[in-house]
């Protein structure tokens, strides 16, 4: 399968071959789009400009070009291939491309930056009405976002959901970091001049003040530890909270993350990893053999005793995520909670349960952490996630 | 197809073995002239592409190093103050206008150019090498989008400074922080993996000649075998180059001679502790008896 419309082209040439080539670009383009790629209108002309340059029958010199035009990340990058072989060269394909290369990918699990949530049917794009697409071309992605804002965690039905979601959360951990630092900036604009160090700063320069000095310095980005649960009674939550992690850890420098359930288990470099799938795999590995109750408390101290020296300083927030449910005693968690209150400048526990109405923070560690928490948040949905964000700047 | 493979011996001739994707992606960037991201794991060869480039523009490589706190002072233009503090005191018994002064100490005569400037003041298209975009920061990153998109420069004492040629910009990254979609969409994008054995094989005997045919095998068949370990941080192509460069100083001839003296050049190869420790004297035995 060397030339790409062998057939019609033979049928119609010149003219009419040239307006069939624009369409099947154009189209393919869209189809791409619909897949998550950040594809804009300029993206489409390009790409006709691309084909006209690769004088188009030949198949290789097409797919690379588009490629290096189309994709912008990795993800995109591995998940060209497939796209294009399955618009370019299946024999039977239908005129409208919407629906058979999308099942294909589904059943892959490939990551895509928006996915179609189930519930967004009514806002996809209809073929034909991009009006409001924009420059930018990512119809549909804040709507549907809108949507899953106030959504329970643990109501996300099929995998579909699951995965978008995972995506949203750990995109969120990597805009706080911007968002954090733009804060920073408006806090700092306020700041007042140094007069003393101004001036004497200006003497190398003949007493003109060039550099100002400000009294309050730059406050630095605060570096986030992560303690996760991932027993049984927190698992409808804890990979999206890994998730989480990962967003954090590419964002915030210096960040840490840990599981522990029956133990403590450094996750940092696993999830580091870039192949979403990888992670996943070594973090199968990791829980592997797990059993017996969560226990916080052990989890903490040896937190405490192997990693707190190295990793806690005056920068550093402890974030646990769990439900509370120790089977060890509540006395050992509250020793080893004030010993991290002690190294580290804030702690801040997140309990999906208390996302729930009826929620009363009851059981016996939930208890005995109380008195050692600064910030105590839910943390069950999309939306209160993002709250933390406005609650980190001012700890 | 033809013009590809002249494009990929022109490449070679430079110095920089390439894929036929990658000269693809190269033939296309130069035609389009958009920016291109390059992205890929440390050590894969993304900041030579562009040495290679300017090689085969024949033009010159203006490369500006991001980091974390890079700003427009370092980037784009500065003001020399201690020669245009200079020039005030010079001019003080003339009996020149204000205005005038001002004119003369905000001229092109004390403007320092940093890259981004004298990229786009160039007669003649320059190479513009944006190494590791990622460790910029956000704001810069907006900046260069402003400055790639438009071609132009505002400096609020002489005006607006418009590109006088468009430079061939390569952006590389490491992906340690995910640069902003309007980024990634401005540019033709390339990711450049570790590379083939074939590919390995022949960036050896273009670089160190003398290397017995046996042992480049060996090696290139080692390094691949040794990138599939669970590493921190896997070796790359100039990691291989500098390992070959030490077995040859060391006169070795085949892998499978002397295993501790195999062992002790992994310096060259391993770089954390974890690494060295993960790899230890068993796993370079069956390494070694992989790759013979």
């Amino acid at each position: 399968m060397n030339t790409l419309h062998a057939k019609n082209s033979a049928e119609s040439p010149g003219v009419a071959a040239e307006a069939l080539l624009v369409a099947r670009i154009v189209e393919f383009v869209r189809l791409v789009r619909e897949q998550g790629f950040q594809v804009g209108v300029r993206e489409e002309i390009d790409a006709l400009k691309v084909a006209r340059h690769c004088t188009v029958l030949d198949q290789q010199r097409l797919r690379w070009g588009l490629r290096s035009l189309l994709c912008g990340n990795v993800d995109e990058w591995q998940r060209f291939d497939q796209l294009f072989d399955a618009y370019w060269l299946s024999v039977n394909r239908q005129t409208r491309v919407e629906y058979s290369p999308r099942a294909k990918l589904d059943e892959r699990e490939a990551p895509g930056r928006h996915g179609h949530g189930a519930v967004a049917e009514a806002d996809r794009p209809r073929p034909g009405d991009d009006s409001d697409a924009g420059e930018g071309g990512a119809r549909g992605g804040a709507s549907r976002q809108e949507v899953m804002t106030g959504t329970d965690f643990r109501f996300l039905s099929d995998s579909r959901q699951m995965r978008e979601m995972e995506q949203l959360v750990e995109r969120l951990a990597r805009r706080m970091r911007r968002r954090l630092l733009r804060r920073q900036r408006m806090a700092r604009q306020g700041r007042r001049v140094h007069l003393r160090r101004t001036i004497r700063n200006s003497l190398r320069y003949g007493g003109t003040p060039l550099e100002l000095v400000f009294k309050q310095r730059r406050r630095q980005l605060p570096r986030l530890i992560l303690l996760l649960d991932v027993s049984r009674s927190m698992s409808l939550y804890s990979y999206l909270f890994l998730r989480f992690a990962r967003g954090v850890l590419g964002a915030f420098r210096d960040s840490q993350a840990f599981v522990y359930h029956a133990r403590l288990v450094p996750v940092t470099e696993v999830l580091r990893e870039r192949d979403i799938d990888k992670v996943k795999e070594k973090l199968a590995v990791i829980s592997l053999g797990w059993s017996g109750g969560t226990r916080i408390g052990e989890s903490m101290q040896r937190f405490n005793e192997q990693y707190a020296r190295k990793i806690l300083g005056s920068r550093s927030i402890v974030v646990v995520v769990s439900d509370g449910y120790d089977t060890g005693p509540p006395e050992l968690l509250a020793a080893q909670l004030a010993r991290i209150q002690r190294c580290a400048r804030k702690i801040v526990w997140l309990n999906p349960l208390l996302g729930r109405a009826d929620y009363q923070p009851l059981a016996g560690g939930m208890q005995a952490a109380l008195p050692f928490i600064d910030v105590f948040a839910s943390a069950h949905s999309l939306a209160s996630l993002a709250a933390l964000e406005s609650q980190l700047m001012y700890l | 197809m033809t013009d590809i493979v002249a494009f990929q011996e022109r490449l070679e001739a430079a110095g920089y073995i390439a894929e036929q994707s990658l000269a693809a992606t190269l033939l296309l960037f130069a035609e389009l002239k958009r920016p291109l991201l390059v992205e890929g794991d440390a050590g894969v060869g993304k900041t030579e592409i562009a040495k290679a480039l300017s090689n085969v523009f024949d033009c010159p490589l203006i490369r500006l190093q991001c980091y974390e706190g890079l700003d427009a002072s370092s980037a784009v233009y500065e003001w020399n103050y201690q020669h245009q503090l200079l020039a005030i005191k010079i001019q003080e018994t003339e009996g020149r206008t204000a205005e005038d002064k001002e004119r003369h100490i905000f001229s092109e005569r004390y403007l320092l150019k940093r890259p981004l400037l004298q990229a786009i003041t160039m007669p003649e298209s320059p190479v513009l090498l944006v190494d590791e975009i990622d460790r910029a920061d956000e704001e810069f990153e907006a900046y260069l989008l402003e400055v790639l998109s438009d071609f132009q420069i505002s400096i609020p004492e002489l005006g607006t400074v418009k590109a006088r040629s468009i430079p061939y910009v390569v952006l590389t990254s490491n992906a340690t922080r995910e640069l902003s979609d309007a980024l990634r969409r401005r540019c033709l994008y390339h990711y450049v993996d570790y590379p083939s054995l074939d590919k390995e094989l022949r960036i050896i005997n273009r670089h160190l000649p003398q290397i017995g045919q046996e042992l480049a095998g060996q090696v290139v068949q080692f390094m691949h075998s040794l990138r599939e370990l669970d590493l921190r941080k896997k070796p790359g192509i100039s990691e291989t180059l500098d390992w070959v460069a030490a077995l040859m100083r060391l006169n070795v001839k085949q892998l499978d001679r002397d295993p501790a003296l195999i062992a002790q050049t992994l310096v060259c190869l391993l770089k954390t502790k974890e690494d060295r420790d993960a790899v230890t004297r068993e796993v370079v035995q069956r390494l070694v008896a992989n790759a013979v």
